[in-house]
């Protein structure tokens, strides 16, 4: 009896502690679940109701059906032209920036000297304010008195017009994003550095030269980091803003229109608040589906060695 | 083996050796060459910025731009600031900074404790929840929290930029966190829970003084966001005096509101005092930062 009533006591204790932990582990997470309830789910359930409206904010919102995107495929050349030149924009960065980012990364492994002066100049342009940065390059590509015409027309190119005209104005943003690989490089220098040596050195023992090792232990080794920032750099170039509203402000003609740009005139511009959210679910179709269309695709390309281990 | 068996000609290696030599010679030669030559390249424009912001009026102008400033014109700092109300935009750029920072520290690590050393039923389901809403853009909460904070009456003030840090400060932090929480023994939790420490104070006194790097991490990459950020103050910001600097510079440089009367170089020279505080604070903390995005990268 005695000894019944001192386990059901310890169970019921030990029970009660179990609850203690729990409740305490809730009062830790209580500001999270208010704002993914408030800032989060509602938010998102919202949006997919408000996408099936127009709702021009001052008056409420009128449930027309599918109609805004159907307005978006047939009825809205904009939709078309902001979707081109954010695809035309990511296709042509993704493999520029990981190739270049890769490459500086690469040589800055090469044991030199001066390493964390070197890593700080090609980083540094990552820490600078977007904002800045896109005033700097303004002038940088001013067609008359801008320091890259000055430049061309030292060795007697006539330079573009840059952003000022319809067909150098998205290749003008290509050339300027190839300048904030920093933070990619970062990220591949460490997946580089923690490649161990005694790969390289079995590989050379087996008689692989600099090139097959590269092909057969650095590129293996370190590529779930270049899956890792193929991934984000898609998704950050889809959701390009801040550069295309201060330099350009989608123009000439369109000609840099980027999809959030495209939104955002919906949404504060025109206040198509239905509209914007249609365009936002868009956006998150599209980045969900380029993204597992990556993770499917790299699936047989990306090495993990934890996984061979198991 | 067989080389030393078959004792080679002492030229032979000399040549060999000075062979090898030379190639690495060229080789880092070349490296170095590249690297100072990219370098100079991605400085370029930094150089071209601050040059630029000390020309006068007619030298700005002439072609092919000159180099060093002569004379030395710092007369468009103070032209330049008098334009924008900038010390107005850099008081609530760096209110909206300290809001966030408080907010986004405190709640996010709660969470991330919560997450990473506590048990509870759900805890699985609910920590995917954290990670597939970083998955979501935020553009498709972005219209519903507009009409949120609408209806709060909040707009044209920072409140809708902190008080949504207030509330578990973002999932990619939360994460970041909780990934520095795990690796802190357990056996710290239990010895003090043994000694009669609550789980507040573990988590006060253990865990967090034991996260400072990954603290310092996300405190400076909250500092670059915020400072950087120019859709959240553009859509809840309308008026100068509760301006950011992003928005407020960006607004000015369009001609927007100010008078349209800026020179190239009293842009350069409000775009490079605006760079300066994230410019410092990443020299400063140059190491944790560069770690931080390291971290989040390779583990995330």
């Amino acid at each position: 009896m005695a000894v019944a009533n001192e386990v059901t006591s310890k169970r019921s204790g030990l029970v009660s502690l179990r609850q203690h932990e729990e409740r305490i582990a809730f009062l830790f997470l209580t500001p999270w679940l208010i704002g993914f309830v408030a800032f989060t789910a509602f938010p998102i359930v919202a949006s997919l109701f408000l996408s099936l409206t127009e709702y021009p904010i001052l008056h409420s919102p009128e449930f027309v059906g599918f109609r805004n995107y159907v307005q978006m495929a047939s009825g809205d050349p904009l939709f078309w032209q902001s979707l081109k030149v954010t695809t035309i924009y990511t296709v042509a960065i993704v493999p520029l920036q990981l190739v270049t980012a890769y490459a500086l990364a690469i040589l800055l492994n090469q044991t030199v000297r001066g390493l964390s002066v070197f890593r700080t100049v090609f980083f540094l342009p990552a820490v600078t304010p977007a904002v800045a940065t896109a005033l700097m390059w303004m002038w940088v590509f001013h067609p008359e008195i801008g320091l890259a015409n000055s430049a061309l027309a030292g060795i007697g190119i006539e330079g573009p017009k840059w952003l000022a005209s319809t067909e150098w104005a998205l290749p003008t943003f290509i050339i300027i994003s190839l300048w904030g690989i920093g933070g990619g490089m970062v990220i591949y220098l460490a997946g580089l550095q923690s490649v161990p040596t005694s790969l390289y050195e079995a590989a050379e023992l087996d008689g692989a030269g600099a090139w097959a090792r590269f092909i057969h232990v650095t590129l293996p080794m370190t590529s779930p980091v270049i899956l890792f920032v193929t991934v984000t750099s898609m998704i950050g170039s889809f959701q390009v803003f801040t550069a295309a509203f201060v330099m350009t402000d989608g123009g000439p003609v369109n000609s840099t229109l980027f999809f959030v740009l495209h939104l955002y005139n919906h949404g504060w511009r025109f206040l198509q608040m239905g509209y914007a959210s249609a365009l936002a679910w868009v956006l998150f179709i599209i980045i969900l589906a380029l993204t597992l269309l990556l993770l499917r695709l790299s699936g047989r390309l990306v090495y993990y060695e934890a996984e061979e281990r198991s | 083996m067989t080389q030393a068996l078959t004792k080679p000609q002492p030229t032979m290696i000399t040549q060999w050796w000075q062979g090898r030599r030379s190639r690495i010679f060229w080789f880092k030669l070349i490296i170095y060459a590249l690297l100072l030559g990219l370098g100079f390249l991605f400085m370029v424009p930094f150089i071209f910025m601050l040059s630029s912001s000390l020309k006068d009026p007619q030298e700005v102008w002439k072609v092919p731009p000159s180099w060093i400033p002569n004379p030395v014109f710092w007369q468009n700092y103070p032209y330049a600031l008098a334009q924008m109300p900038f010390f107005g935009y850099f008081r609530n750029t760096v209110l909206l900074v300290i809001g966030v920072e408080i907010g986004r520290l405190l709640t996010a690590s709660m969470t991330a404790y919560a997450f990473a050393r506590l048990r509870f039923r759900w805890r699985g389901p609910l920590f995917i929840l954290v990670l597939s809403t970083m998955m979501i853009p935020f553009q498709v909460m972005l219209i519903p929290q507009y009409l949120i904070f609408k209806e709060l009456r909040w707009l044209n003030s920072l409140l809708p930029l902190i008080v949504p840090a207030f509330f578990g400060g973002g999932a990619f932090y939360v994460f970041l966190l909780r990934q520095f929480f795990m690796t802190i023994p357990l056996d710290y939790d239990d010895a003090a829970r043994i000694d009669g420490a609550s789980y507040l104070d573990i988590f006060l006194r253990i865990v967090l003084p034991l996260s400072m790097p990954v603290l310092g991490t996300v405190a400076i990459f909250t500092f670059m966001e915020q400072w950087n950020d120019l859709l959240g103050p553009l859509i809840y910001l309308n008026t100068a005096d509760k301006q950011t600097l992003s928005i407020g510079i960006a607004m000015w440089s369009k001609g927007g509101a100010y008078p349209a009367v800026h020179f190239f170089s009293h842009t350069m020279a409000i775009a490079l005092l605006m760079s300066l505080p994230p410019v410092v604070i990443f020299f400063i903390f140059q190491r944790h930062f560069i770690q931080g995005v390291v971290i989040s990268g390779v583990k995330g």
